[in-house]
C-alpha cells in the first residue's frame, strides 16, 4: 500500500523550509524506489516544530520536526515509512500533549486534509453544516447561530446571530457576505491557518451565511501580507464553483450563493469593518461613522454581514453539531472555543484552540513552557498592536471576553505575544502610538494627531525631560484618545500605552541627567 | 527599468487592465494591483486614464494610490526585502535584526540600493508570529531568523 507523508503548506511551515524538505522526501522515495507519496497538508499547530513532517502508519499519524533538509536522508534510514525511531520522531501527533489537551473544533480538519481535496473535505464531516442548513429556514439557522452563543472572533465580541438577524430582517434586493480577513494584529495568524489548512471551511460558513441572510454574494477580504492564503482561497473557491457548493444552486438546493477575494493593499486599519467597506468599493480605507451599521447598510450602501473568518468557519459546526454542542464549551458569556495564537519569545508557539476559560498562566507557562530565551516572562501582550500588555501578577486572569476587560485588557483576536525580562516596556509603549501614527486612517484627530504627539511625549520620558508632567501628559492624550477616537485603533491604543506605564512604572523612571560639561 | 517607457505605452496597457476590471463591484484596487503587477509600480500616467474611465476625479484616484502602503510611485529595486517590525518579532530580536540589514545593505527602510538590487521595506506582521523574526524575499516567506540566516538572504537579494 502506497505510503503517505504529509509536509504541510502552511506558510509559517515553509517560512521554516517545507518547500525544500518536501522536495529532498520525493527525490529519497524516487532513489530509493519506496511506495509512498508526499501530501501537502496545513500545519497542525505545533509551530515550533516546523516544518512537521507526518507518516501514516497503522498506528495513526506519526510526527518528526522540525525537520531540516538535510535530516531526510537520516529519516528514511531509520524506517520513516514504519514510523520508526530517530531523535526528532515525537510519536504519534494526537499523543503530543499540546495537540492532545485542546479542543479543536474550528480546526478540526486543520493540518488533517489536503486543503484543496473536497473528497477529504467530506470525509471529516464537510459540507454537513451547510446541508443541514439548506434544509432549515433562514430563521432557524439564524436561532442555531444565536443560541449557540458564538460571539465576533475578530475582536469585539459582538453576538453573530444579532448581526445576522439584523441583515435577514432588512430588506434589499442585494445583501453581502463580507469576510474580514484582514488579520493584522501582530501575535495572530488563526485566520492565515485555516485559510491555508481548511479553506472550504470559510467557504461553507459563508454560504450558511448566505442562505440565512438572504445574500447571494460575499466577498473575503485577504490582506496582501497573505499572499500564500489568497492563493489557497482562490483555487478552493474555484474548486467549490466546479463541484456546486457555490454558484446558482448551492448543493443542487434553489439557494445562490457565490463569492471571490479580495486583496488588501497594506493598510492595517482595513480591518475596522467599515474601513475595509471602503476599500472594498475601491476608496481610501477611511473610517466611516455608525450609524448606519454596515449590516443595513454596508457594501455599496446595502445590508452587509461583515464577519472575521473565524466567526464564519466556527458556523459550519454549530449547524452540523448543533448550538447546544457549542454552546457547552466555555465560560460566562463567552461560549465554545477560541484558537488561541501563541506567539513572541515563547518556547511552544503555535495555535491552541480550546474552550475560554483558561487562565493567561496556564497558557502561558504550562502551554506554551516559558519563553524560548529561556529567561523569565516580563510581560505578556494580549490581542494584538491595540491590546494591553499584562505582568505576571495578572496571569491568574481567565481566557474570557469580561474577565480581561475588567483589567483594562481585551481578548481582540486572541493573539498572545509573549517578551522576557530584556523588553523595555517603555520602548513598547512609544511603538505602540508610532504604529497608531503609521497606520491611522486620518479621519479623526485624536488618532492622528494624537498618536503623534504621543511618541514625542514617550521621547521626552525616555530623554528624562520632566518625565512626571510628560507622564500626567501621556496619561491625559491616551484618556483622549479612547473617548474621542471614531474607531479602535486611536480608541484602544491607549490600552498597551497605559498598561505599560500602570504595570511597569519602573521603565517610565526618569533617567539619570547627563550634566553638560561646563 | 519602466521610468522611460513612452506615455502612450503605459496608457494603452493602462486601459487594457481597467477595461478588463471594471465590471467588478469595486474595481479600483484590483486594477491597481494589477497596474502594479505590470509596471512594478503605479505610473504616474496611469491615473488620468483610470479616472476616465472610472468616471472618477484624478483626485479621487490619487488619493487612493497613496492611501495605501502597497502601491509604490516609483520602481522598487530588482528584489524587494520586507522585513516584520511588530510586536511578535520585536520580542525575539526584530530590532537587532532591522539594524543588521540595515548595516548590511547600507540603505534605511524605503530605500534602494545604489546598484538598484534591493529595496528595503518594513511591514507590519506576516502572520509568522511563532517563528519569528520573519521577512518576506519578494513574496517568500523566511523565520527565525538568526544572524547567519538573514546574512544569507540578504547575499541572495544582492545577487
Amino acid at each position: 500500500m502506497t505510503v503517505t507523508i504529509f509536509v504541510p503548506r502552511d506558510a509559517a511551515a515553509l517560512a521554516c523550509g517545507a518547500d525544500k524538505v518536501a522536495a529532498a522526501i520525493e527525490k529519497e522515495i524516487t532513489a530509493r524506489g519506496l511506495d509512498a507519496h508526499v501530501v501537502r497538508n496545513g500545519s497542525r499547530g505545533m509551530l515550533w516544530l516546523e516544518p512537521l513532517v507526518e507518516v501514516s502508519t497503522d498506528n495513526g499519524r506519526i510526527a518528526y520536526g522540525p525537520v531540516r533538509p538535510s535530516d531526510v536522508a537520516a529519516l528514511f534510514d531509520a524506517g520513516l515509512l514504519e514510523g520508526g525511531a530517530h531523535a526528532l520522531c515525537h510519536g504519534p501527533t494526537e499523543s503530543i500533549p499540546f495537540f492532545s489537551s485542546q479542543t479543536r473544533l474550528t480546526f478540526a480538519r486543520c493540518g488533517i486534509t489536503d486543503p484543496l481535496s473536497l473528497d477529504d473535505y467530506r470525509q471529516y464531516r464537510g459540507l454537513k453544516g451547510l446541508e443541514k442548513a439548506i434544509a432549515m429556514a433562514p430563521a432557524g439557522i439564524v436561532k442555531a447561530v444565536t443560541d449557540s452563543g458564538l460571539r465576533g472572533r475578530g475582536g469585539a465580541g459582538f453576538p453573530t446571530g444579532i448581526k445576522w438577524k439584523t441583515v435577514l430582517d432588512a430588506a434589499g434586493p442585494q445583501k453581502y457576505i463580507v469576510c474580514n480577513a484582514d488579520e493584522g494584529d501582530s501575535g495572530t495568524f488563526a485566520d492565515r491557518m485555516i485559510m491555508e489548512g481548511d479553506p472550504f471551511v470559510l467557504i461553507e460558513g459563508m454560504a450558511i451565511a448566505g442562505i440565512a441572510t438572504g445574500a447571494t454574494k460575499g466577498y473575503v477580504y485577504i490582506r496582501s501580507e497573505y499572499p500564500h492564503a489568497i492563493e489557497v482561497m482562490d483555487e478552493a473557491i474555484r474548486i467549490a464553483r466546479q463541484n456546486k457548493v457555490l454558484g446558482p444552486s448551492v448543493l443542487g438546493s434553489p439557494y445562490t450563493f457565490d463569492m471571490e477575494v479580495r486583496s488588501g493593499a497594506g493598510a492595517y486599519v482595513c480591518g475596522e469593518e467599515t474601513s475595509l467597506l471602503n476599500s472594498l468599493e475601491g476608496k481610501r480605507g477611511i473610517v466611516r461613522a455608525k450609524p448606519p451599521l454596515p449590516a443595513l447598510q454596508g457594501f455599496l450602501g446595502r445590508p452587509t454581514v461583515v464577519n472575521n473568518v473565524m466567526s464564519l468557519a466556527s458556523v459550519p459546526i454549530i449547524l452540523d453539531q448543533g448550538a447546544e454542542y457549542y454552546r457547552d464549551f466555555g465560560m460566562g458569556r463567552s461560549r465554545g472555543t477560541i484558537p488561541i495564537q501563541i506567539a513572541g519569545n515563547v518556547k511552544h508557539g503555535g495555535l491552541y484552540e480550546v474552550a475560554f476559560g483558561l487562565t493567561l498562566g496556564e497558557i502561558v507557562e504550562k502551554i506554551g513552557g516559558g519563553t524560548a530565551s529561556g529567561r523569565p516572562v516580563r510581560a505578556v501582550q494580549v490581542g494584538g498592536p491595540l491590546g494591553a500588555y499584562f505582568p505576571v501578577s495578572l496571569f491568574d486572569t481567565p481566557f474570557d471576553y469580561e474577565a480581561f476587560a475588567a483589567r483594562d485588557g481585551l481578548i481582540g483576536h486572541a493573539g498572545i505575544t509573549v517578551f522576557d525580562d530584556s523588553v523595555d516596556m517603555l520602548k513598547q509603549a512609544r511603538f505602540a502610538m508610532e504604529f497608531c501614527a503609521i497606520e491611522s486612517c486620518g479621519k479623526c484627530t485624536p488618532c492622528r494627531i494624537g498618536s503623534t504627539r504621543g511618541v514625542e511625549t514617550a521621547d521626552k520620558i525616555a530623554r528624562g525631560i520632566e518625565p512626571e508632567k510628560n507622564k500626567v501628559l501621556l496619561a491625559d492624550l491616551c484618556n483622549t484618545m479612547k473617548f474621542g477616537s471614531l474607531c479602535a485603533l486611536g480608541g484602544f491604543t491607549p490600552y498597551p500605552v497605559m498598561s505599560a506605564m500602570t504595570h511597569f512604572p519602573e521603565d517610565f523612571a526618569p533617567a539619570p541627567v547627563v550634566e553638560a560639561a561646563e | 527599468m519602466n521610468l522611460h517607457m513612452p506615455v502612450p505605452d503605459i496608457e494603452e496597457r493602462t486601459l487594457a487592465i481597467v477595461n478588463a476590471l471594471k465590471g467588478l463591484e469595486g474595481p479600483l484596487l484590483p486594477i491597481l494591483h494589477e497596474i502594479q503587477a505590470e509596471f512594478d509600480f503605479v505610473p504616474e500616467d496611469c491615473l488620468p486614464v483610470i479616472a476616465r474611465e472610472l468616471n472618477l476625479s484624478r483626485a479621487e484616484v490619487h488619493g487612493v494610490v497613496t492611501f495605501y502602503h502597497d502601491y509604490r510611485r516609483h520602481p522598487a529595486g530588482r528584489h524587494v526585502l520586507k522585513l516584520c517590525r511588530a510586536e511578535a518579532c520585536q520580542s525575539m530580536g526584530g530590532d537587532a535584526l532591522a539594524e543588521k540589514v540595515k548595516a548590511l545593505l547600507g540603505i534605511d527602510f524605503h530605500e534602494t540600493t545604489g546598484d538598484g538590487a534591493v529595496t528595503l521595506e518594513p511591514v507590519y506582521c506576516l502572520g509568522l508570529c511563532s517563528t519569528a523574526p520573519s521577512a518576506m524575499l519578494d513574496g517568500e516567506v523566511h523565520g527565525r531568523l538568526d544572524d547567519d540566516a538573514i546574512a544569507e538572504l540578504v547575499s541572495e537579494a544582492r545577487r
